[in-house]
C-alpha cells in the first residue's frame, strides 16, 4: 500500500478509537432531545423550528469536534515524538501532510454524514443531500484549518483558538460587512469600510455554505450551492498550499 | 477511551464526604431559588436586526426562531389575570420586527402579533400590534395576507373600529394575489362589510385557512383550535 494510503488509513483508525464517535452519537442525543422539548413550546412552525434549530447545533457541534479533535491529535503526536519517527521513513513531508489531512478530511465527512440522520426527521431527503455534501465540504475546511494551524503554532491550546477564531469570522464576515456599509456608517468610516472589505477577501465564505434555509425553505438555486462548495474548495486548496509550504521550510 | 479505574477503597473517607457534601449543598442552593421566572417588565431593548444576523453566525432562520421563544417567555404565564398587561409595547414591537427582518419569510413573528400580542385588552398596544401587522404586510403581502385579515376582523370587532378594519382590508384586496388564498380573502372589503359577528366571522377565517392548506402545523393547530373555543365560550357566556 502507497504511504500516502497508510497514513490516511491510520488517521481514519485514530478518529474511530478515540472518543469522537461517542461524543457525535452524544451531539446527536442532545440534538434530538432538545428538538423534542422544542416541539412542545413551539406555538407554530414547529417543525422548521425543530430543523432549524438541530441543524444549527449539528452544524457547529461538527465543527468544534473535528477542529478538536485534529489540533490534539497532532499535538499528541508531536508531543510523542511520531513525527520525528515517521519522517525517518522514506516518506516525503509532502506526502505524509496530504495523508493525514485525507485522514481527516475522511473522518470529517463521516461525521458529516451520521450528524445529517437525525434531520431525517424534519427534513426533506434531496435538500438534506445538498446539506450533508455542504457539511462534509465545510468540516474536511475546518481539518484543513485545525492541521495547518497546529502544525504551525506547535500548541495545542493557540492552535484550537485560532481556528475557531478564523471559522467563526468565516461566519460572519457576510453580516460584518453589510453592518460596515450599512446607513449607519458615516462616510469618515470607508477606511473601516475598506479594512473590513479586505479582511473578508482573506476568509473563507461559511456563511454561504450549509445553509439552514436550505432545509427549511428547500432547495437554493443551483448555482448558489455549487458557488458555496468552490469556494470552500478553493479555501481548502489555499489552506493545503499554506500547510505544505510551511511545513516544508520547518526545521525539526 | 480509557476507563480503567480502581476500586473505591484507595479513596479517602474525607474526599467521599466533600464530595457528598458538596453535592447536597449544590442540591439544596438550587432548589431553594426554583426556576427564574421572566416578568414583562424585564424585556430589554431590541437588538437591531443587523446585530442580531452578526450574532447569528449565518444561522438566521434558528436565532430568528430561538429569538421569538425568548420573547415568548415574557409575560405568557398562566396566573396573569390580564394576558401581556404588563409588556412593554414598543419594546416588543422593535424585537419582532428585528425578528421579521432577521428571517424574512418565517411567519412565526407575525402569527405570535396577530394570534397571541393582539389580544391585550389595553386597546392602544393592540392598535399599535395591529399597525405593526399592516406595516410588514406591505413588504410581502404575498405571505402575510392571512394576519392582515385576522387584523382588520380584531379591528371590526375588539376594536369596534370599522375603518381601520376596511384600511386593512382594502390593503389585503389591493396587494394580495395568493392564488391558493379563500374566496372571503380574495373580497375582503366585502367580508368586512358583512353582518357577521365576531364568532361566525372567525369560523369562516379558520376554514379557509385551513382549507386553502396554510395552516399545517400540529401546534399551530392546536392553538388556533383552543383559541376558537375560547371565544366560543367567551359569546355564548356573554348571550
Amino acid at each position: 500500500m502507497r504511504p500516502f494510503w497508510v497514513i490516511a488509513r491510520f488517521v481514519l483508525l485514530e478518529a474511530f478509537r478515540s472518543g469522537l464517535p461517542w461524543l457525535a452519537l452524544a451531539c446527536i442525543a442532545a440534538c434530538i432531545g432538545f428538538a423534542a422539548f422544542l416541539a412542545h413550546i413551539a406555538l407554530t412552525e414547529t417543525r422548521e423550528l425543530q430543523a432549524a434549530v438541530a441543524a444549527a447545533m449539528l452544524r457547529i457541534s461538527a465543527a468544534f469536534l473535528i477542529a478538536t479533535h485534529v489540533v490534539t491529535s497532532v499535538a499528541r503526536e508531536a508531543n510523542d515524538r511520531g513525527l520525528e519517527f515517521v519522517l525517518t521513513l522514506p516518506i516525503s513531508r509532502s506526502v505524509y501532510y496530504v495523508g493525514k489531512l485525507a485522514g481527516f478530511a475522511c473522518a470529517a465527512a463521516l461525521l458529516a454524514i451520521s450528524f445529517a440522520a437525525p434531520l431525517l426527521l424534519w427534513a426533506e431527503p434531496v435538500p438534506l443531500g445538498v446539506w450533508v455534501l455542504s457539511l462534509a465540504a465545510e468540516t474536511a475546511l475546518v481539518a484543513a484549518m485545525g492541521l495547518f494551524f497546529s502544525m504551525a503554532l506547535a500548541e495545542a491550546v493557540p492552535a484550537i483558538a485560532v481556528t475557531a477564531g478564523l471559522y467563526l469570522l468565516g461566519r460572519s464576515v457576510g453580516a460584518i460587512q453589510a453592518i460596515a456599509a450599512g446607513p449607519l456608517a458615516q462616510e469618515q468610516e470607508s477606511a473601516l469600510r475598506g479594512i473590513v472589505d479586505a479582511l473578508a477577501l482573506l476568509l473563507p465564505r461559511l456563511d454561504q455554505a450549509t445553509r439552514t434555509e436550505w432545509l427549511v425553505y428547500g432547495l437554493p438555486p443551483a448555482t448558489d450551492a455549487l458557488g458555496a462548495l468552490a469556494s470552500l474548495a478553493i479555501y481548502f486548496a489555499l489552506l493545503v498550499g499554506a500547510g505544505l509550504f510551511d511545513f516544508s521550510r520547518r526545521n525539526l | 477511551m480509557s476507563c480503567g479505574t480502581r476500586s473505591l477503597s484507595p479513596v479517602p473517607p474525607r474526599v467521599g464526604i466533600l464530595l457528598a457534601v458538596s453535592l447536597a449543598a449544590q442540591l439544596a442552593w438550587q432548589a431553594s431559588r426554583g426556576p427564574p421566572a421572566p416578568q414583562a417588565a424585564d424585556l430589554p431593548s431590541a437588538p437591531p436586526a443587523a446585530l442580531l444576523r452578526a450574532a447569528s453566525f449565518s444561522e438566521l432562520e434558528a436565532t430568528a426562531r430561538l429569538a421569538m421563544l425568548y420573547l415568548q417567555a415574557y409575560d405568557l404565564r398562566g396566573d396573569n389575570a390580564v394576558p401581556y398587561q404588563h409588556l412593554d409595547y414598543g419594546r416588543l414591537i422593535a424585537w419582532l420586527r428585528a425578528i421579521v427582518a432577521t428571517d424574512p419569510r418565517s411567519g412565526y413573528a407575525l402569527f405570535s402579533a396577530a394570534r397571541v400580542y393582539t389580544e391585550n385588552p389595553d386597546a392602544a398596544k393592540c392598535r399599535a400590534m395591529l399597525e405593526f401587522l399592516y406595516e410588514e404586510f406591505a413588504r410581502d403581502p404575498e405571505r402575510r395576507w392571512s394576519w392582515l385579515a385576522h387584523a382588520a376582523l380584531i379591528a371590526k370587532h375588539r376594536l369596534k373600529d370599522l375603518p381601520l378594519a376596511l384600511r386593512y382590508a382594502r390593503a389585503i384586496d389591493g396587494l394580495a394575489r395568493d392564488s391558493r388564498a379563500p374566496v372571503w380573502a380574495k373580497q375582503m372589503e366585502v367580508f368586512i362589510l358583512e353582518d357577521l359577528d365576531e364568532l361566525e366571522a372567525a369560523r369562516v377565517l379558520l376554514g379557509g385557512l385551513i382549507a386553502s392548506g396554510r395552516v399545517r402545523d400540529a401546534s399551530e393547530m392546536r392553538f388556533l383550535t383552543a383559541r376558537f373555543s375560547a371565544l366560543e365560550r367567551e359569546l355564548a357566556a356573554r348571550r
